[in-house]
């Protein structure tokens, strides 16, 4: 369960402070599928990245699955991410020049997993993503929707019980991102969380809850 | 994670970015290599020509005409070799030899090329360790009492002149005389000064009535240079003092005036070359200096230009569950890698730089292990610095602030 009471995030530019999150409460439960949305710069991406652990919050608090995430060191949230959290980011972020196979058994090393148990692993998250046939390719040698399969592949390796997914269909034509939506539409029903941000009604449509996000708080 | 798969890691993704890891190890290569060649290139000539003037014999002066002091006139002769020679006047002195010498054409079976001919007393080629012959024999004391017409050749002037044959008992010419050739010189090879190979070996005394009359004010007929053998190294001063004393009363200059002759010892030359083979090392290293310094640049140019790359990927794998620590290894390992492979390839190329181009300069290069170890370490220390540069910033960073890097 991911849970937030008056979160703030305020960022310093130069001499003004950005108030990016003026604080959020939200709790999200296990299993759902809840859709953000808002206008640009409202505070979307600043939101999840504190779910994600990827940024820490200004102010308030933050609990994931019960577990106080704000006040833990580095190490303790590089392991929460890569054992609870999978994340799926408009622009794939995959390490270029490297193989499918290898982009996704990264968290798995990262964990402990064994070499052979990784690439097995590895070619079971691609395989469920429809990628058993581009393990050895590299980014520049698949589509933008293949991409954000491997990416997809990638954030599920470690089977997390979230996935954090920031306009994952934003760079993609609308096939593509038919298909994106339908694996998460599969993993939801796998009883995963899933949160994803997007600025497409239509997008927001497949989740079961949309929140509204506009300057900071949720309205 | 463990270090056996950081160096996995290091070394996918090594592999995955070969061009960037090939320009990265290429400045460690060039800036190594660069400065090893240049520096044994630098040894061995140091080393080869300090041999050189060893082996002219360590305890050898030579006396020759200080021009500036005897108004252009040669101020040397025989007499003065026979009053150095006197074991009373000179007691450190073993052995006193002179020469006179010049260019002359040669002419054998109708080919004419120009050597120096040099005409010498009987143990001159003794004196200067060159009495060592691949035919014949060297002058006598008769030759040169008789102004015999006898020759001894150089190596390279007998196979100019002579081609394959057997030179011993034929005659060259020289300013239409002939003369007996009676022996062939070894091969001396390099040397400083005039080579040995290239000169025609006379009685000095035949030299000076027929091709080089030059009188000093006196009038007694004029010899190029003394040398003189010094009875041990210990005696050189002593040999100085004698030689100046004794040079000084046959010119009969007064007290007040200077001399007319100089005096060089071995160690006087030694000390000479020194000077100037220090000003050969500072100048290759001085250039070994800069090679290391653009090689040094060239891996802080990529290291740079791939920062970006670079944190972006960093950012991706802290999302993904990679510790700080994981981030630094890693690197570490990375540009470990590089600077040694780099390294170590710069080494093998600069040595085997300086050994193929020793045989065309006609020296043995010499590695020095200092150097090996100073370049070495200097660009695998820029190859350190420029590579965990990038992991030790982005490391701190939030794994947001890595993601978005620009
Ligand atoms: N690193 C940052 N530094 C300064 N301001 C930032 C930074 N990241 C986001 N912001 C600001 O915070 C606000 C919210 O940004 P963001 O969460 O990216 O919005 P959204 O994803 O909804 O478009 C915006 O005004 C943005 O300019
Ligand atoms: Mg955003």
């Amino acid at each position: 369960m991911i849970k937030l009471t008056n979160v703030t995030k305020t960022y310093q530019m130069g001499e003004m402070m950005v108030h990016a999150l003026r604080g959020v409460d939200l709790t999200i439960n296990e299993g759902e599928f809840v859709a953000i949305m808002g206008p640009s710069g409202s505070g979307k991406s600043t939101l999840m990245n504190v779910i994600g652990c990827l940024d820490i919050p200004s102010g308030g608090s933050y609990t994931l699955d019960g577990l106080d995430v704000s006040q833990m060191s580095d190490d303790a949230q590089a392991k929460v991410r890569n054992q609870r959290i999978g994340f799926v980011f408009q622009q794939f972020n995959l390490l270029p020049r490297t193989t499918a196979e290898k982009q996704v058994a990264l968290p798995l090393m990262y964990g402990g997993y064994g070499r052979t148990d990784r690439l097995t692993r590895a070619q079971e998250a691609l395989a469920s993503v429809g990628l058993g046939d581009r393990t050895h390719h590299k980014p520049d040698e698949l589509s933008g929707g293949q991409q954000q399969r491997v990416a997809i592949a990638r954030a599920l390796a470690t089977n997390p019980s979230i996935i954090l997914a920031d306009e994952p269909t934003g760079a993609l034509d609308t096939q593509s991102g038919e298909e994106i939506l339908n694996i998460f539409k599969a993993l939801h029903g796998q009883g995963m969380t899933i949160v994803m941000i997007t600025h497409d009604p239509e997008v927001a449509e497949h989740a079961q809850r949309t929140i509204w996000i506009r300057d900071g708080v949720i309205v | 994670m463990n270090l056996l798969e950081s160096f996995l890691t290091a070394i996918d993704s090594l592999m995955a970015n070969k061009m960037r890891s090939i320009l990265t190890m290429l400045g460690v290569i060039i800036g190594v290599a660069a400065v090893i060649a240049l520096l044994a290139i630098g040894n061995g000539v140091t080393a080869s020509v300090t041999d050189e003037i060893q082996s002219i014999g360590s305890n050898l002066l030579t006396i020759t005409t200080d021009m500036d002091n005897s108004d252009g006139l040669p101020a040397l002769s025989l007499e003065d070799v026979d009053a150095l020679a006197d074991p009373l006047r000179a007691p450190a002195l073993a052995q006193v030899a002179a020469n006179v010498s010049g260019q002359q054409e040669v002419v054998y079976a109708g080919d004419s090329t120009a050597y120096t001919v040099n005409g010498i007393t009987a143990n001159y080629l003794a004196i200067n360790n060159l009495a060592d012959f691949s035919a014949g024999d060297g002058l006598t004391e008769n030759d040169v009492a008789t102004n015999g017409r006898v020759a001894i050749l150089g190596s390279t002037v007998v196979a100019e002149l002579f081609g394959g044959e057997y030179p011993v008992g034929k005659s060259v010419k020289i300013n239409g005389v002939s003369y007996e050739v009676v022996g062939v010189l070894a091969e001396q090879g390099q040397t400083i000064g005039a080579s040995p190979d290239e000169t025609v070996y006379i009685p000095i005394s035949t030299a000076q009535s027929r091709l080089f009359p030059t009188r000093t004010r006196s009038g007694a007929k004029a010899v190029n240079s003394i040398s003189a053998e010094v009875v041990s190294e210990a005696l050189t001063d002593d040999a100085i003092t004698q030689v100046t004393d004794v040079l000084r009363e046959e010119h009969r200059i007064t007290y007040a005036g200077e001399d007319d002759f100089s005096i060089l010892s071995q160690t006087d030359l030694l000390a000479t070359f020194d000077a100037v083979s220090a000003t050969l090392t500072a100048f290759l290293g001085s250039i070994a200096g800069i090679s290391l310094l653009v090689g040094g640049i060239g891996i802080m140019n990529i290291m740079l230009v791939s920062v970006t790359e670079r944190t972006r990927e960093i950012g991706i794998r802290k999302a993904v569950g990679a510790l700080r620590r994981d981030i630094l290894i890693q690197f570490l390992l990375e540009s470990l890698l590089l600077s040694l492979l780099g390294g170590a390839l710069g080494i093998g190329l600069g040595v085997a730089i300086a050994l193929l181009t020793g045989p065309a300069l006609d020296i043995d290069p010499v590695v020095e292990t200092a150097t090996v170890l100073l370049a070495t370490g200097f660009a695998a220390g820029v190859g350190l610095v420029f590579g965990i540069y990038p992991a030790w910033r982005a490391a701190g960073l939030r794994p947001i602030e890595a993601l978005r890097y620009e």
